[in-house]
């Protein structure tokens, strides 16, 4: 008897290495001779760089070689941005080390290569850099102003979109009700918990370069193009990699660099970033201004919503910088129905380390918007912000339905979601006791805040990608080994950074082939193990590369049904699968698919035109994104004597549709919420008006842990996605997404009676008090 | 970790610890390293040399000296947290210890240590100094007593002369009738205190007797809130109270940073004042 894998809360088979350290991060690996890489970087925001001179480094004990930018620049080429959103965008050179001018504090302009960290560290005290300062430009409004220093030749802006789809202005004229709100999405720093790190060495003819990296298949192209080493000669590892939330979605100066200094030396090189130095120069998050209207009837029913944002794009465009506002452009108008919708973007230029994708990336923000606004609009309308919502959005029946900015939405239940959601929550009754506590005066309020937030994901279709001007697809790819004693070695071209792939591939693979959980291994993030891939980000491994994987286990299958009729001396269409084994139906006569798998190996009875294997190869590339949703609910008391406010309960009711593991479903879920709390209360970036940033460690950059969060309350409801077979919707940034505008809704909630509509994020106790304080006054 | 460059030593006896900071101006005492290290690795301290003196018996320990209880410099935060003298003698410092960073930092960074640094930040200075704690001092030329109001002289700035080493603190027990509470202000769990408030107040017939407060990040030292101390004699509870903590910020210089501007600091003393004063008092 064979159990359904699928849905079975297996405990992920990677952890027993990771939990007792037989790990092989990065910076655990050495090679004979291994040098150690320092970078030093610039303590200016924006400067012309006079002179480096590395000479006296190079003098001292350990030192074997340092360079300046300039010792580079004819082979280092230019860091790239692979979504060129716009014709006309503005896309700077961005050498890896600078040659003639820093633009942000941090960006590399030396490098020290020593026998150990050590004696590399001071090295770097030894090279002198002269600067000739030039304006930081910090502040989006200003770098817009004609009369703004500007950071590029070109200017501060980088690119302007607008979409338009219906009628705009008449959706807003004459309307009964109009919100506009301006919104603040501060700048984060994704705090993996390994920090980035690099080894490369070579042979003389061929590289390899071990990163703790998201996307080993890009990085390997890209590096060719990058510094002109064909292809062929790269291999890039990612081994154990701890966390990256975006921020290893990126193809990094130090990744360069290493490759090209392991070249120069012929030695290998290995770069490992401290925390202060990943928090200066690990690609930055979020950082938008947002400005939104939304037009309504007396009723609720929204008209149309107009949205113009400024995206801070530090000083350079990254890997998919421009992209990210642009993952939002879709998302604003999430689960409603109106008659018109405006998009515009303006991407922008400033002396501050470049923002790329962090969890979530662009539709976070976008969720946060709308679902901040929609609670103003209930507000304004004097209704329950779960009215109002329920009042526009798309109902189940409605399904597929196509929205205002042109997604097709395959299926959703937001009605199941949200009458789960309240039921847990308790809804009533802490609306009771707000009520009652706002009657007493209580010092202590109580807020309830809601967010039903969709999100697209799965990324992604390779059509739509092409026609949003992405340099790539969104495919993945499989390969099913079935190795001569019958276990199975599953190649995927995703790369998990702590997702639990192995296990949930396992699954699936499980129930594909009728094959034991255990016999099932799954190999990644090497490309010349995995071959092919698109790697891991937006939520899209198991949407894409799952169902490859699936797609590849059926190609197995019928490789294995030709040799079993051949055997069994019957037709292919008497054949049934079923536990791993195939039955000429009315008899009991049956060859296992690891029999067939040995039969294979051995090759001594083949059917004509059968090769000696049973492995197969699959692409998965979808027709559409996936579009998981959910109704999240928090409460939070505030204090307001000292503004401090306190999650007191959260509910989150996902649906994720078919759901393959439940307990990493769960932990994907638990982290998101924290990650997206942690946005709401804790993290923020900070740069001073000279462009320093003063958050380059965890005493000034607050993360919470578990102490600081409280128990969550998970459910699910389970609408399939129609746009796979496996029927799933990818969860690795649901909870990020939904969970910031709950919690800042609940805050909100708590202080309207004093007239507060708005509390900037973080919010924390000081900027809580201030506006009590304001308004006190 | 990549520090600069330094040189290590391990004395057997306190004896040879005073000697080995006598020979070598910049060298400096290395205890739990909580402090010390995160210094070192952000290259914001240079010493010539670490002389660890966390391993020397003699610092080491909690003591039940009758009238006060002896805290041995090299005692751990957890140590101190769970200590029957601390939790009957001084209960305060109790409180205090075990909002301290988080058990990890606790197992590691030593009482003397804390006070040694002189962070105004950290919880034990005021909680010290509202106790009229006496240090205790050891060099080559023998061992003093600092009371605490002389022993923290500035930001990270003690009165330990070069070549001092913290042996413990007498904490005084305080008699019968007296209640205590540490109101900590901070955002995440293992984050400093925004603003901390250090209470013990002693109560005879409903009435407030006697009030110690000492401040936490209120200044670039430890402060005592003596306006409030003062108003508080005499007191019942009730509304006098608040009114006596709405001094608790007078004579502060509460500092600006990412978490909080000074008035806020200001703001946060008084409120906490009052929640710490009232709870101490036993009245939540
Ligand atoms: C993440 C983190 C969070 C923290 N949070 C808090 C907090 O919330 N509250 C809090 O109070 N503390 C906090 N701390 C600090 C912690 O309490 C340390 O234990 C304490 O500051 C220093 O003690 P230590 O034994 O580690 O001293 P060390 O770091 O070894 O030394 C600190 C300084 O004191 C000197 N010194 C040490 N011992 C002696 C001695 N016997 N004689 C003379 N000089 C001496 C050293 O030379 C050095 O200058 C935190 C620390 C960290 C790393």
């Amino acid at each position: 008897m064979t159990v359904q894998e699928v849905g079975q809360p297996r405990r992920r088979k990677e952890d027993a290495r990771l939990l007792t350290g037989r790990t092989q991060w990065t910076d655990n690996l050495t090679r004979p001779g291994l040098l150690h890489v320092m970078f030093l970087r610039s303590p200016m925001a924006h400067a012309r760089i006079a002179s480096v001179d590395v000479s006296a480094a190079r003098g001292l004990p350990g030192v074997v070689a340092a360079f300046s930018g300039q010792d580079f620049a004819a082979e280092q080429g230019s860091l790239p941005c692979a979504w060129p959103v716009t014709e006309d965008i503005v896309i700077p050179d961005h050498p890896p080390m600078a040659v003639d001018e820093v633009r942000y504090v941090g960006e590399a302009v030396a490098c020290v290569v020593a026998t150990d960290r050590y004696r590399a560290a001071d090295a770097l005290d030894a090279i002198e850099v002269e600067y000739e300062p030039l304006p930081a430009v910090v502040d989006m409004n200003q770098a817009l102003a004609p009369d703004s220093p500007k950071v590029h030749e070109a200017g501060n802006k980088a690119f302007n979109v607008t979409i338009t789809s219906g009628d705009v202005e008449a959706a807003f004229r004459d309307a009964p009700v109009v919100i506009d709100r301006t919104y603040v999405q501060q700048r984060l720093i994704p705090s993996a918990m390994e920090p980035r790190a690099v080894m490369a060495d070579t042979d003389g003819e061929s590289f390899t370069v071990w990163s703790s990296t998201q996307i080993p298949h890009v990085l390997r192209v890209m590096l060719a193009v990058v510094t002109g080493i064909p292809e062929h000669r790269i291999r890039v590892i990612a081994p154990d990699v701890g966390g990256g939330f975006g921020s290893k979605l990126q193809v990094t100066a130090e990744e360069v660099l290493c490759l090209l200094l392991a070249r120069r030396l012929g030695k290998p090189v290995k770069w490992t970033e401290s925390r202060s130095e990943g928090n200066l120069t690990v690609h930055h998050g979020r950082d938008q201004i947002q400005h939104v209207r939304l037009a309504a009837d007396a009723d609720g029913r929204i008209r149309g919503l107009q949205v113009d944002l400024l995206a801070d794009m530090g000083a350079y465009l990254m890997l998919v910088t421009p992209g990210i506002p642009m993952l939002g452009a879709q998302m604003f108008n999430a689960i409603y129905k109106m008659d018109a919708y405006q998009f515009g973007c303006t991407g922008v230029f400033t002396t501050k380390m470049p923002t790329d994708a962090y969890r979530g990336a662009g539709r976070p923000e976008a969720t946060f918007a709308i679902e901040r606004v929609m609670d103003e609009l209930a507000a304004e309308l004097g209704m329950d912000p779960v009215e109002v919502r329920r009042r526009n959005w798309i109902k189940h029946e409605e399904f597929p339905y196509t929205t205002i900015s042109g997604l097709t939405y395959d299926s959703g239940n937001y009605e199941a979601a949200t009458e789960k959601a309240l039921a847990l929550f308790g809804y009533d009754k802490l609306r009771a006791e707000q009520a009652d506590r706002r009657d007493r005066g209580d010092p202590v309020q109580l807020g309830i805040g809601v967010s039903t937030f969709t999100e697209m994901c799965g990324l992604a279709p390779s059509r739509m990608l092409g026609e949003a001007n992405y340099g790539a697809g969104g495919w993945e790819h499989a390969s099913v080994r079935m190795l001569p004693t019958g276990k199975v070695e599953v190649i995927t071209g995703t790369s998990p950074h702590g997702q639990g792939h192995v296990t949930s591939w396992s699954q699936i693979v499980s129930d594909a082939l009728g094959v034991p959980f255990d016999d099932v291994t799954v190999l990644h993030g090497d490309t010349a193990i995995a071959h092919k891939g698109m790697d891991t980000y937006g939520s899209r491994s198991l949407v894409i590369g799952g169902v490859a994987v699936v797609k590849a286990c059926d190609k197995v299958k019928e490789k294995a049904r030709r040799l079993a009729a051949h055997l069994m001396e019957c037709s292919p269409d008497d054949l049934e699968f079923a536990a791993g084994a195939f039955k000429v139906r009315g008899t009991e006569q049956q060859r296992t698919i690891q029999e067939l798998a040995y039969a294979a190996f051995t090759a001594h009875d083949l059917p004509e035109g059968v090769e000696a294997r049973l492995d197969s190869d699959a692409t998965f590339d979808p027709d559409n994104y996936s579009f998981p949703h959910g109704t999240h609910l928090c409460a939070a008391e505030v204090d307001t004597e000292t503004g401090m406010v306190k999650i007191r309960s959260y509910v989150a009711v996902d649906d994720v549709g078919t759901v393959i593991n439940p307990l990493i479903v769960e932990g994907q879920v638990q982290g998101g919420i924290a990650q997206g709390i942690a946005q709401a209360l804790f993290e923020e970036a900070v740069y001073d008006a000279d462009g320093n940033l003063l958050t380059t460690t965890m005493a000034d950059y607050l993360l919470p842990s578990a102490a600081d969060l409280p128990n969550f309350t998970l459910d699910r409801t389970q609408t399939p996605a129609t746009s796979n077979p496996l029927g799933v919707k990818g969860v690795g940034e649901a909870g990020t997404i939904a969970s910031t505008p709950a919690v800042v809704n609940a805050i909100v909630d708590a202080l309207r009676p004093y007239g507060i509509h708005d509390i900037r994020m973080p919010c924390t106790p000081e900027r809580v008090w201030r506006a009590l304080e304001g308004v006190r006054r | 970790m990549i520090p600069a460059q330094f040189d290590y030593e391990r004395p057997a006896s306190l004896a040879e610890a005073c000697q080995a900071l006598a020979e070598d101006d910049e060298a400096k005492v290395l205890a739990g390293g909580q402090s010390l290290l995160p210094l070192l690795r952000l290259r914001l301290a240079y010493p010539s040399k670490l002389v660890d003196v966390g391993r020397l018996d003699e610092l080491k320990g909690v003591h039940d000296r009758g009238d006060h209880v002896f805290i041995g410099a090299m005692a751990t935060h957890d140590e101190v947290m769970r200590s029957p003298a601390v939790t009957s003698g001084c209960p305060l410092v109790a409180m205090a210890t075990s909002h301290v960073a988080d058990p990890a930092i606790r197992h590691r960074g030593t009482f003397g240590g804390s006070l040694a640094h002189s962070d105004p930040a950290g919880d034990l200075p005021a909680v010290v100094l509202a106790l009229d704690g006496v240090f205790v001092a050891r060099s080559a030329q023998g061992e003093r007593e600092i009371p605490a109001a002389e022993f923290f002289v500035d930001y990270l700035e003690s009165s330990l002369a070069q070549g001092e080493i913290l042996a413990g603190v007498k904490i005084p027990k305080l008699g019968d009738g007296w209640g205590f509470h540490y109101e900590k202000f901070h955002r995440t769990a293992q984050a400093w205190a925004i603003v901390g408030v250090a209470a013990a107040v002693r109560r005879s017939n409903g009435a407030i007797t006697e009030a110690r407060i000492g401040l936490t990040n209120m200044g670039p030292t430890p402060l005592r809130a003596r306006a409030t101390e003062a108003a508080l004699r005499g007191v019942e509870l009730g509304d006098a109270v608040r009114q006596a903590c709405e001094q608790a910020a007078e004579d502060t210089s509460p500092p600006s940073d990412l978490h909080a501007q000074p008035d806020y600091r200001r703001h946060l003393a008084r409120v906490l004042t009052h929640r710490a004063v009232r709870t101490a008092a036993g009245s939540p």
